[in-house]
């Protein structure tokens, strides 16, 4: 046996390693989902916000050279994806829903219209921190070689927490997610705290797809998001829109992801596919779990149409 | 005015009209500093608008505010929350999800961007020690019970600095014993000094125990007040009810028949969940109405939905012409029960289906021989919506147009056409002239009373004590979730009924 070999324990440091890697894009979405739903509304077209962020930082990344343009412009365009959704909702008889679904089919059309010519260019990548650099064991050091961005995101979620806590306009936010008649009586203009954490949130999709096409898997092309923006929607509801939980949620999720890779990398090969539905089988039977017929979902923002 | 100082408020000669409708005439009171005053009226007597025009939600017609010595003008709430007044409303308006320290906090004016809990914990808690309750102030409102959050809303005036308090009616939501409790700390804290109050109530009770000084409006007049020490239950009833004389308006033909609608021994939960609705017999024969008055929240709502199906009831027996009755269409079809529940729009119709199809809801489904249809009949249908409109003089544009689009009175015909066509062998009537002009209310008046000089057994359910004086065969009064009295009308005794209405025996 030699020190390349270490057999079965591959497959816990592939799982490890596999939910820092694949949970960044959850991390991203499922915190701005978490703001966004925290305002009393709901967008479903983040998985549109995150595809065309995707595109755009890749195209920004490839034509400027440095990755980090990339981010900012899938931010930006992110944003502007968001108050689109805030802006159309805010109009009388509109329905989040329908217009995040609405959102969802324009924002990857767009993307793979606009993406066209950059399939084949090559842009640079996300820099990543060797944290591995003590093992001489590659499986291992492979698994600490860590985004910035998933720190970055790991960080947001706590400042995201600490914000409803403790900051005045984490308070408004929570304020105008429960009750639109209490914020009205507070002087509060809904629609407006409303339009701005959906902008806020589609700007933090848009981070979560540049890093899909600027690190992992890391090229542009048209099946880049395996549904990740609507799997937020889910994660932020078992994680009872607690911005810490989406960050465990999205761990959990991003393991249970690199499960089928794993296995393959250790020579399982049969139900090598059904390893794949792993995440989703996961997150159907978690929210079956974690729910109740009898009673309302606790922790669920009052004005949400869902569950209203 | 020093920081301790309470602070009376007076309104002069206080008028506000809608439209034609005078909602407040003249109305002058005077609350005077440090002191606990009731505002005592039936519904729609005009206490809320009143209040209202003091906290700025409307502008008076005419007619001026007094704060402390200095005529001041309110033109929002803003303004009312700046002279120090505050309104602990019916309904709460504290945010759920949030903790108590959490909605104390955010309501005030001048939050910091980055909130200090440490400090502001701190200072919350040498808030707290000057109150004489405490609230769990850590734990989501919704989490509290309802009387804690009563509490939480009245701390929370007092913690925005709020001198004068306008309660209305504070207690509708808590149980008898929360409302001592509650109410034996305003008196307090109004005694001790600082705080004045004005309670919008119907409870004689809460008002002989708790309050200093009485006004009583009526049709939105100030009709007499003074001191609660001077005054007794029978002397207020007589204000707030009136001078009421019993007017026989419509012809009676008396054939009393057999009993069609029967309880006994009903028991079911009141809407807030804490009180018990307990009726242990009522009977309607047919020929007859059956008036059942009360003060509103005594559990005439939930009788109305007992009866209609819309609410469980644990044990107990509803008997409809000797069989028992479940509310079911089918039920209620074979019957011939009828419904006028209050507020029809919401209640009895569909808001955006037409007038026709909503004329037509009892007997879309059957052909002419009490056969189910499949396919509907869409020209029946409409000639008797034409008809029916023109027969109970609904004004409507088109018999096609939404229902939600016809006045609160043509909603009230169109139903009532519905409901009184065909054999109707029991009419059940929640509030029906509720927010109707006179010519409407005259109309359907004669309706329900031609209804039941043609054999209909009537139960008549309202908060008008004039309209169930003029309607009734028979008086029933409902307090605390029973029948509490019962006479026919020949022989009854307003100041009896009003007594029984008060609580108070």
């Amino acid at each position: 046996m030699n020190g390349f070999d270490i057999g079965w324990w591959g497959v816990p440091i592939a799982i490890f390693g596999g939910a820092i890697r694949v949970s960044t894009p959850f991390i991203f979405v499922s915190l701005g989902e978490c703001l966004t739903e925290r305002s009393g509304r709901i967008n479903l077209g983040l998985e549109g916000t995150l595809v065309f962020g995707a595109m755009a930082g890749y195209a920004v990344a490839f034509h400027t050279g440095s990755p980090w343009a990339g981010v900012a412009a899938a931010a930006f365009a992110g944003m502007v994806f968001g108050l689109l959704h805030g802006w159309l909702c805010s109009l009388p008889k509109v329905n989040d829903i329908a217009v995040g679904i609405a959102l969802m089919l324009f924002g990857t059309g767009i993307a793979f219209f606009l993406g066209k010519p950059y399939i084949q260019p090559v842009a640079p990548d996300l820099p990543a921190i060797p944290l591995g650099w003590w093992t001489d064991i590659p499986q291992l050091e492979a698994a600490l070689r860590v985004n910035v961005l998933f720190v970055v995101g790991a960080i947001l979620a706590f400042v995201m927490a600490w914000m409803f806590k403790a900051t005045r306009i984490g308070l408004i936010v929570r304020v105008v997610g429960d009750s639109t008649d209490a914020a009205r009586a507070m002087g509060l203009d809904p629609n407006w705290v409303r339009l701005w954490s959906t902008a806020a949130g589609g700007a933090l999709a848009g981070i979560g797809g540049a890093y899909l096409s600027l690190y992992y898997p890391g090229s542009w092309n048209e099946g880049i998001s395996s549904g990740q923006g609507l799997m937020a929607v889910a994660l932020v509801i078992f994680a009872r829109w607690n911005p810490i939980n989406c960050l465990w949620a999205a761990l959990l999720f991003g393991g249970a992801g690199a499960l089928g890779p794993a296995l393959q990398s250790v020579g399982v090969s049969e139900g090598y596919y059904l390893f794949f539905a792993a995440p989703y089988v996961l997150t159907l039977g978690l929210l079956v779990a974690t729910s109740s017929p009898t009673q309302a979902i606790s922790g669920a923002p009052g004005e949400l149409s869902i569950t209203k | 005015m020093s920081a301790l100082a309470p602070v009376g408020v007076e309104t002069v000669g206080m008028t506000m009209k809608f439209g034609a409708f005078v909602a407040l005439d003249n109305v002058s009171i005077q609350v005077r500093p440090g002191s606990f005053h009731a505002l005592l009226g039936e519904n729609g007597a005009g206490k809320s608008t009143l209040v209202k025009c003091m906290m700025g939600f409307y502008h008076p017609t005419s007619g001026q505010l007094i704060v402390g010595d200095r005529e001041v003008s309110i033109d929002d709430p803003r303004a009312a929350h700046a002279h120090g007044l505050g309104m602990v409303y019916q309904h709460f308006t504290l945010v759920p999800s949030l903790t108590g320290a959490e909605n104390l906090v955010i309501n005030r004016p001048d939050v910091p961007p980055v909130i200090d809990w440490a400090a502001e914990g701190k200072a919350l808690a040498a808030f707290m020690e000057t109150m004489p309750f405490s609230v769990p102030l850590d734990v989501p409102v919704n989490r509290l019970s309802a009387g804690e959050k009563q509490k939480l809303e009245l701390l929370k005036q007092l913690y925005l600095g709020r001198k004068f308090l306008i309660l209305d009616e504070p207690t509708s939501v808590l149980t008898p014993a929360e409302a001592d409790e509650l109410l034996g700390m305003v008196r307090e804290m109004t005694v001790s000094g600082g705080l004045t109050v004005l309670m919008i109530t119907h409870k004689f009770r809460e008002v002989t125990a708790y309050a200093d000084e009485v006004s009583v409006l009526r049709r939105g007049r100030y009709v007499g007040g003074g001191k609660v020490s001077e005054l007794s239950h029978a002397d207020m009833a007589a204000l707030m009810i009136g001078e009421k004389t019993l007017s026989q308006k419509a012809a009676r033909n008396d054939a009393l028949g057999n009993v069609v609608l029967s309880l006994r021994d009903v028991q079911a939960v009141d809407r807030s969940g804490l009180k018990q609705i307990s009726l242990e017999a009522l009977d309607v024969r047919s020929g007859e109405i059956v008036g059942v008055a009360g003060v509103s929240g005594n559990g005439q709502a939930e009788l109305m939905e007992i009866l209609a199906g819309q609410r469980p009831y644990q044990a107990g027996a509803i008997q409809v012409k000797g069989q028992a009755y479940d509310a079911s269409r089918t039920q209620a079809r074979a019957a011939h029960v009828r419904y006028l529940p209050e507020e029809p729009l919401h209640n009895a119709c569909a808001p955006r289906m037409s007038v026709a199809q909503n004329i037509a809801f009892r007997d879309f489904d059957e052909d002419g021989q009490g056969k189910p249809r499949f396919w509907l009949d869409n020209g029946a249908m409409r000639a008797k919506a034409r008809d029916l409109v023109a027969a109970y003089n609904v004004k409507t544009t088109s018999i096609d147009s939404p229902i939600a689009a016809l006045s609160g009175g043509n909603v009230q015909r169109a139903v009532l056409a519905r409901e009184l066509t065909g054999q109707v062998d029991l009419l059940v009537i929640s509030n029906p002239c509720f927010g109707l002009d006179f010519s409407a209310v005259a109309e359907i008046r004669a309706r329900i009373m031609a209804a039941r000089n043609s054999g209909t057994a009537v139960l008549l359910i309202s908060e008008d004590l004039d309209e169930i004086l003029e309607l009734s065969d028979r008086v029933l009064v409902m307090s605390e979730g029973r029948i509490a009295f019962e006479t026919p009308i020949g022989t009854a005794d307003i100041g009896e009924i009003g007594k029984h209405m008060a609580g108070h025996a």
